[in-house]
């Protein structure tokens, strides 16, 4: 067990090594650094000068030895400045992390919440009107471009009611019912647009689950149907569902980058979209590779608690690559 | 994955999805034609590709030109030759509309094919050769599955295309916006076909039409290209279909923030870029471009689980 999640970290921190030296060596074909920017605006400025100031900042080195010495200086917590704040990196983005959390925790309970009793629900009656009407929203949900849905919901619900804002976080400081008005509308957006995905999931663990030789004892047994659906296939269906929660991590900040956007919620996504369309391309490194550690340690997280509730999962088969749970 | 294929029997030589003979063909089409939605989402997305295939035609015939600006015709209402009316700078909507279905369809089917390319070529090696192959490249997909794909795209698509030596007027090309788009996509758009593919060898590996051509001499090559590779079509042919939906969403959400097909050019998503802040006083224009998106991306899905029931049924539970 301890071996495994040692392995699995290592495996981790290579991905994000690797990932950083890629992102590390795509900022030096940005547009807009720096010393171009000084060249344009400053017409005495000459080759030599430009050599001159390479040179101090250390851009005439390779790129190894200058990434070498950017993660030397991050590994002791040295994230460099953020341009477009006049910040230390770590400074901005710890706060907006934090922001991040708020609404993709709030969105994916939610989800959660509606996911599993409408997947059991289609479950209970497979081929039936009810299970075909679930399978269309999912569909919906599933096809649906989040930014437009969060135009419509702005049109259908904030136009009308006044109540409801249509972007924004609130005053700083303020009190919970306004961070709840505010929080509304990006939720929302966040939780139709991952529902289908989730739902459709369960739908299969469940038939899938009802399948198993206990079903039928219990069914034998003369139980009530929601005692089978509940007490027995549920808790079964519902051990698959985790895996893909915390697989779906990079997919639910994906959709989080859009709705922060697009309702002026400062979180991470935002942050780093901002800063990659402001040239401040150390903070969306930083923000991006911050992103990329939490979608991994979650996806770490859901391994260890799948082993942790199923006694089946021994950690020498947990490892060979397949992750369970998924679905063609 | 399918115990309908291994009642199927494919002959040894494997040619392909015909290799079933006319009898599994006919079925396939059968089980397809009962889909009443994917028919009618086939129906539509052909009628969608005439459309955008024929646009510059059919703009010419309503006389309108989807490119020209006119300030004095801001937000015409639908009529006469604008079937929808204008956008906010007084070009016609529905022949924009058209022509961001260009875009989206070109992108879509092009990413698609080259993620299941990358992907169904590593699937291969990886289900085929096991092992330390099977290992390391099933980790490196479970590390690309596991990236926030829409940040990393944002990082990508900034990428100044000069600076990698292409001469300033060639970079700011549409073409070179498409390429990068459908590059940049495809990079990371592989694993779920890789995954599907590699478990799909990983069974086929052990049939006796694979064994009986290992004992005739045949070399890894060839089997997996004559052998495994055209019984896992069917495999990467939903997965493909299926992918092209997600594809259209990405390249809709890239070039609405700005970053994939730059204005002039009409793509659905730039499109809606304005569409925000109009959205209080005209919010047709938040509404069409927005609805071509879903209608197309629905259908995409509904066609991929139309073809699922069709060749391969046991997967769809």
């Amino acid at each position: 067990m301890l071996s495994y999640t040692a392995t699995r970290l290592l495996e981790c921190l290579l991905v994000l090594l690797v990932m950083s030296f890629l992102v590390y060596g795509l900022i030096g074909l940005m547009p807009g650094d720096p010393i171009d920017l000084m060249i344009s605006a400053n017409p005495d400025f000459t080759a030599a000068d430009a050599q001159r100031l390479k040179a101090l900042y250390g851009l005439d080195r390779p790129l190894l030895e200058r990434y070498g010495t950017w993660l030397w200086a991050a590994l002791q917590g040295d994230f460099g400045y953020s341009r477009l704040y006049q910040q230390p990196v770590g400074d901005i983005l710890l706060p907006r992390l934090g922001w991040t959390t708020v609404l993709l925790g709030t969105s994916l309970a939610l989800t959660v919440m509606i996911a599993i009793p409408l997947g059991v629900w289609a479950a209970a009656r497979p081929y039936s009107r009810v299970d075909y009407g679930i399978n269309m929203i999912c569909f919906a949900g599933i096809s649906v471009p989040p930014f437009w849905l969060a135009l419509i919901l702005i049109l259908l619900v904030a136009v009308p009611f006044q109540a409801i804002p249509a972007g924004g976080m609130g005053e700083a400081g303020a009190g919970l019912l306004e961070r709840l008005r505010h929080l509304f509308l990006p939720v929302v957006t966040l939780t139709l647009a991952s529902i289908g995905g989730f739902t459709r999931f369960m739908r299969g663990a469940m038939i899938q689950a009802l399948r198993a030789d206990h079903i039928r004892t219990a069914r034998a047994k003369g139980l009530s149907r929601a005692r089978i659906l509940i007490g027995h296939a549920l808790r079964h269906a519902l051990l698959p569902l985790i895996t893909v929660v915390a697989l779906s991590f990079g997919t639910l900040f994906s959709g989080a980058l859009i709705t922060e956007t697009m309702f002026s919620w400062s979180g991470m996504g935002r942050t780093i979209y901002e800063a990659t369309l402001g040239n401040d391309y150390n903070l969306a490194l930083v923000g991006l590779l911050t992103a990329t550690g939490f979608t991994l340690a979650g996806n770490i997280l859901a391994d260890l608690l799948y082993a942790g509730l199923d006694p089946r999962i021994s950690f020498q088969t947990a490892s060979d690559g397949t992750g369970g749970g998924s679905t063609a | 994955m399918s115990t309908d294929m291994q009642i199927d029997h494919p002959s040894p030589t494997g040619h392909g999805l015909s290799s079933y003979g006319p009898g599994r063909h006919r079925r396939v089409v059968r089980r397809f034609l009962r889909h009443r939605l994917a028919v009618g989402s086939l129906i539509f997305l052909l009628l969608m590709t005439f459309g955008a295939v024929a646009a510059p035609l059919i703009a010419r015939s309503l006389g309108v030109d989807p490119f020209a600006v006119d300030l004095f015709n801001r937000f015409a209402p639908p009529g006469g030759a604008s079937l929808l009316g204008t956008d906010e700078v007084g070009r016609d909507l529905f022949t924009r509309l058209l022509h961001g279905g260009r875009v989206s369809l070109a992108v879509g089917l092009t990413a698609a094919v080259f993620s299941a390319a990358i992907g169904t070529m590593i699937g291969l090696l990886a289900g085929f050769h096991g092992g330390r192959v099977d290992a390391i490249l099933m980790r490196v997909t479970d590390g690309v599955i596991a990236l926030p794909i829409l940040p990393l795209l944002i990082v990508l698509a900034a990428v100044d295309l000069s600076k990698l030596g292409l001469t300033a007027e060639s970079a700011g090309s549409e073409t070179a916006d498409l390429a990068r788009l459908i590059a940049i996509i495809a990079a990371v758009g592989w694993p779920t076909v890789a995954r599907l593919v590699r478990a799909e060898t990983l069974s086929l590996k052990t049939r006796d039409y694979v064994t009986a051509a290992r004992a005739l001499g045949a070399r890894p090559g060839r089997i997996m290209r004559r052998h495994i590779l055209p019984n896992a079509l069917a495999v990467v042919v939903v997965a493909t279909t299926l992918s092209i939906g997600n594809i259209i969403l990405l390249e809709s959400v890239l070039s609405f923030l700005g970053l994939g097909i730059q204005p002039p050019t009409a793509s659905w998503g730039n499109m809606l870029t304005n569409a925000q802040d109009l959205v209080w006083s005209e919010p047709h224009l938040a509404v069409w471009p927005g609805l071509m998106i879903f209608a197309t991306v629905i259908a995409f899905n509904f066609l991929g689980d139309g073809l699922q029931d069709a060749l391969d049924p046991k997967a769809g539970d």
